[in-house]
């Protein structure tokens, strides 16, 4: 049974696998292209068409992400238009430096490296924050019963750091942090030179950077992440979109699904005690470090079944980490439901 | 899909991903209204309500 061209059963998997990325999307911030693009190419299409339409997808889940987030209260337009100026000239210069890399003929091993070295080391990093209990790190959720995070939530010592450069202009951002102007440019133009050096999107790294580094709660980080993705995002899908490269038979029903687990996920930053949820976020990375890793191989010894072994690996990991984060939310309902308070402030 | 096949040029680029906006805008409306129609009955299921 087809309609509109496509079997129906491709759509419902589309769908499902829509609803489980928009979850992890509207959660975290990051992680659509990370799980769509791959899966695409490993279900043979052509990998101009895999990218355009991952990248699309990802601007549309990224709106319905960033409206939910709004909802909320965790968009904060100031910090996202300024990482949105520093991001842009980063990417810049990190394609400049991709280019120089490209030329020397290393540039296919050093950004493995790098890339399966930030993602390890991220997941390493919030992992062992997680499990050493010292609550102070960590895609740490409590901000997000207090209006975008009025609060004053636990500050990385890194971002108390970033925050006591008092050099004018000081901006004031949701959640009470006040930085200054250069401090958000210069945090912004390192993540858009990773990403730009890497060719990501970027979320696994700018996410944890506005937490960790310039200071703000993180449903908020997540937010002001997904604000920016909107721009970068579409503007992505336009030049792609100008080639014929996006299908729609691929990103409509993937959306019918996000839309979904976007409104999923955002809402469930509101809900989840994420001390559980850290490590898992953690391992996700990880596993998809090595992931990333096991695909770089399979292409350096031209086996494309690791390819497969590789998508298998991300896509388990983020079944997990939706599955963990579902029984989590759940779980603060029932407690709330009881009686006792929703875990989402120590 | 939608005739945009073989989509090109800055006029169908925008056209294409006009498409992938309303989606998401007409998504999100729609799934909002089914949230607030259905929401308090599931999360009363889910949290073991009355």
């Amino acid at each position: 049974m087809e309609l509109l061209g496509v079997s129906v059963l491709l759509l419902g998997l589309f769908a499902g696998f829509g609803t489980l990325i928009g979850l992890l999307f509207g959660f975290f911030g990051m992680g659509g292209s990370f799980l769509v693009t791959p899966a695409l190419m490993v279900m043979g299409y052509d990998t101009d068409v895999a990218v355009a339409s991952g990248l699309a997808f990802v601007f549309a889940t990224s709106v319905i992400a960033t409206l939910k987030h709004r909802d909320l209260g965790q968009v904060d337009y100031k910090l996202g238009v300024l990482m949105i100026a520093g991001t842009t000239a980063g990417i810049e210069v990190g394609k400049l430096g991709l280019h120089a890399m490209q030329d020397a003929g290393v540039a296919d091993l050093v950004v493995s490296v790098i890339y399966v070295g930030l993602l390890g080391g991220i997941g390493a990093f919030i992992t062992y924050r997680a499990t050493s209990g010292d609550g102070g790190g960590g895609v740490d959720h409590d901000a997000a019963t207090t209006d975008g995070g009025q609060d004053t939530p636990d500050v990385p010592a890194v971002a108390e750091t970033i925050q006591s450069y008092d050099v004018p202009p000081m901006v004031s951002l949701r959640g009470g942090v006040q930085v200054s102007l250069w401090m958000i440019l210069a945090v912004a133009f390192a993540t858009g030179l990773l990403s730009g050096l890497l060719g990501v999107g970027g979320g696994f790294i700018r996410m944890p950077a506005l937490f960790y580094l310039v200071g703000v709660p993180v449903p908020v980080a997540v937010g002001t992440d997904l604000f920016e993705i909107v721009f970068s995002g579409g503007i992505g899908s336009f030049l792609y979109a100008m080639d014929g490269a996006v299908n729609l038979t691929i990103v409509v029903p993937l959306l019918f699904g996000s839309a979904l687990g976007a409104r999923l996920g955002a809402a469930s930053t509101s809900l989840v005690d994420e001390d559980e949820i850290k490590v898992y976020f953690g391992v996700m990375l990880l596993l998809g470090a090595v992931a990333v890793a096991v695909r770089k191989v399979g292409g350096l010894v031209g086996m494309p079944v690791l390819d497969a072994v590789a998508l298998g690996i991300i896509v388990v990991a983020a079944t997990l980490v939706a599955g963990a984060v579902v029984v989590s939310s759940v779980r603060a309902l029932r407690g709330s439901k009881g009686g006792s308070p929703a875990p989402t402030a120590d | 899909m939608f005739g945009l096949e073989n989509a090109s040029g800055p006029l169908d680029g925008l056209l294409v991903v006009g498409v992938v906006l309303v989606e998401a805008v007409l998504l999100y409306v729609g799934y909002g209204a089914l949230e607030r129609v259905l929401g308090p009955r599931i999360v009363d299921a889910l949290g073991g309500g009355e």
